[in-house]
């Protein structure tokens, strides 16, 4: 629904007004990059386009027709797969992470970029590396850890790090961290440093130094990797797939390997639950594009 | 999730110019007592977190994959059996050859074909071009979406009785099953997620190419190619790196997507997929699974040390 009128009109707006200036090599660039990037846009546009229409329809006619255009594989996929409910444990998940993730991330990345120790250098490896590891090759320590640590009832019915929210944001939290403390860090360093000597002489604790000085002025940046990091633990599969057991627990992305079966003989109703699960990603990719964008080029600007 | 920092790479181009260091050191002695508590608790927090998450465990699943644990038993009974796990794993584990194949022909196809093509929209994409928003953003939406979406999107044209490819081509293939193509189909799927991914590393890079080289190489009167593969890709060599290394991180964490087409198996096995199945399936052995993992941990090792260093020259200085 949504998605349709946000991708399809610049398509038609902005592809066209190549013919100013018509010099052959321009024209040919410029089919060239239409034809790429249509052809980009198909698979989700294709999906869109399914999503609308009903599967008697479809099914008589075949998928290479027009007509049978209805919503209501959406009302369906919404009930059946109870993506209310699921939307909703994303949300327990991927809020408290991100929030945890910047936090956590900009306290190491301020002791980093404020002092020049040596062991900062070590400190950085480890986070950025951690970032970087197959999340399979730990699967199997913490599948047994997850299972071992208890957790009070009220925390989760499982009583179980495992198959619990706060296993999942656990988990996600110390997966990002590694990510966000080196870009906070490159971004922090690059702040003068007059700003530090001028708290000091204030009397500033670091802790105001943290939170005060720093902070606001890391608002850009914290932003960007906000967008990104929602963006990705929105989209985090594994971990919830191994993690979690209960499936009225499971947040959206992984709730979608569970639909498969429900889902499996009607593929409008499946590119309707696929594009209900991209409209999240999808508005913050097209309402905070600057942000994403910006988070993609943050070092180079050095803020 | 799949997704692996882009914002080092661009930041590699062009390293922040060293900040004076002097004098950082001394000021230690201004802190008080309660500021060194602070900072101490301000690192201490989430080293744990991350050492008890992901080090402890990248740790134990090497000891693991030394013995013989089912899984299920007190640690206690755990015999240390060598190699044997990894014997096993080469000489008597089916899926495990194809597996490695199965990574390597994803590495190859992301290096080779993707990468590549993601460089080459890049660098038309660097021109001053009407619309190059729109063709920027239709690229990089692939790149919003997780592999597990993407899966089900895919599956859209390829599935056999209701794709559109089948009904295109008026062919009755199973695209996602059919085990001699199937691999093939997910990793067109990966791919095109991947092109705009290269695409949004290299377009940052490009944009930070000091622009005098560009018009020293244009007065030298070097065609376009020229002047790119001669002078702008060796000065961006530091985001290749970051490139290959994003690119074989990807291959081997490849998951989501042959996850939710078939759990990898059928001519979809890859390493991640085998050591989740060996945790999670109905089969767990421990042991067995830890050597595979193993195995995944000590490539990826290799190449993250790689990437550490590139992105932390001149850090030190």
């Amino acid at each position: 629904m949504s998605t349709g009128t946000l991708t399809r009109p610049p398509a038609a707006e902005q592809a066209r007004p190549t013919r100013r200036r018509p010099t052959p090599q321009r024209v040919v660039l410029h089919v060239f990059l239409a034809a790429v990037a249509i052809g980009w846009l198909f698979p989700v546009l294709w999906a869109v386009l399914t999503s609308l229409r009903s599967y008697e329809y479809t099914a008589s006619h075949g998928y290479v027709s027009f007509g049978g255009w209805t919503i209501d594989n959406y009302v369906t996929a919404w009930q059946t797969a109870e993506f209310g409910k699921h939307f909703l444990n994303s949300v327990y998940i991927t809020v408290p992470a991100v929030l945890l993730t910047l936090f956590l991330a900009s306290c190491v990345a301020f002791v980093i970029a404020r002092f020049s120790w040596k062991i900062n250098l070590v400190l950085l490896g480890l986070f950025t590396a951690a970032n970087l590891l197959p999340q399979q090759a730990l699967l199997i320590p913490l599948f047994r850890l997850f299972t071992q640590v208890p957790l009070p009832e009220f925390m989760s019915d499982s009583e179980l790090l495992y198959d619990s929210y706060w296993g999942l944001i656990l988990i996600n939290v110390a997966f990002q961290c590694g990510f966000c403390v080196f870009v906070l860090s490159n971004y922090m360093k690059a702040l003068p440093r007059d700003l530090y000597e001028a708290a000091m002489v204030d009397g500033a604790s670091i802790w105001r130094q943290y939170w005060q000085v720093t902070m606001p002025l890391c608002r850009p940046a914290l932003a960007a990797l906000a967008t990104l990091e929602v963006t990705w633990i929105y989209n985090e599969f594994f971990w919830a797939t191994v993690l979690m057991r209960t499936g009225d627990k499971f947040p959206v992305t992984s709730s979608l390997n569970n639909l498969r079966g429900e889902f499996f003989t009607d593929n409008n109703l499946v590119s309707a639950g696929s594009v209900l699960v991209a409209i999240p990603t999808l508005v913050i990719f097209f309402l905070l594009q600057r942000h994403f964008v910006r988070g993609l080029t943050l070092g180079a600007s050095k803020g | 999730m799949s997704d692996l920092p882009l914002i080092q790479a661009d930041r590699a181009v062009e390293p922040p110019a060293a900040t004076t260091n002097r004098g950082r050191g001394r000021r230690l002695r201004l802190l008080s007592g309660t500021d060194r508590v602070v900072i101490t608790l301000m690192v201490l927090i989430p080293l744990l977190l991350v050492t008890a998450l992901v080090w402890l465990p990248a740790l134990a699943t090497v000891v693991l994959s030394g013995t013989d644990w089912d899984g299920i038993g007190p640690l206690a009974d755990i015999d240390f059996v060598g190699g044997r796990n990894y014997g096993d794993v080469l000489t008597n584990y089916p899926p495990f050859v194809p597996a490695v194949q199965h990574n390597l022909l994803w590495l190859a196809v992301l290096f080779l074909v993707a990468t590549p093509f993601g460089m080459f929209l890049a660098v038309l994409l660097d021109k001053e071009l009407r619309g190059s928003r729109f063709y920027q953003t239709a690229l990089y939406l692939p790149v919003v979406l997780s592999l597990a979406l993407i899966g089900f999107v895919w599956q859209l044209i390829y599935s056999r009785d209701q794709g559109l490819l089948n009904a295109v081509l008026g062919t009755d293939v199973d695209w996602y099953g059919d085990p001699g193509v199937n691999i093939w189909a997910v990793m067109l799927a990966s791919g095109w997620r991947h092109v705009g991914y290269i695409m949004l590393l290299y377009l940052a890079g490009l944009k930070g190419v000091d622009p005098s080289l560009r018009e020293a190489a244009a007065v030298d009167g070097a065609s376009e190619a020229k002047s790119f593969f001669r002078v702008i890709f060796p000065v961006l060599r530091p985001i290749n790196i970051i490139v290959l290394v994003v690119t074989v991180i990807e291959s081997l964490r490849a998951f989501d997507l042959v996850w939710v087409v078939n759990k990898g198996r059928n001519g979809l096995e890859l390493l991640s997929a085998l050591v989740t199945q060996n945790v999670v399936g109905e089969a767990s052995r421990i042991g067995f699974g830890s050597a595979l993992a193993t195995i995944m941990l000590v490539v990826s090792l290799v190449f993250i040390t790689i990437y550490l260093v590139t992105v932390m020259r001149g850090e030190d200085r």
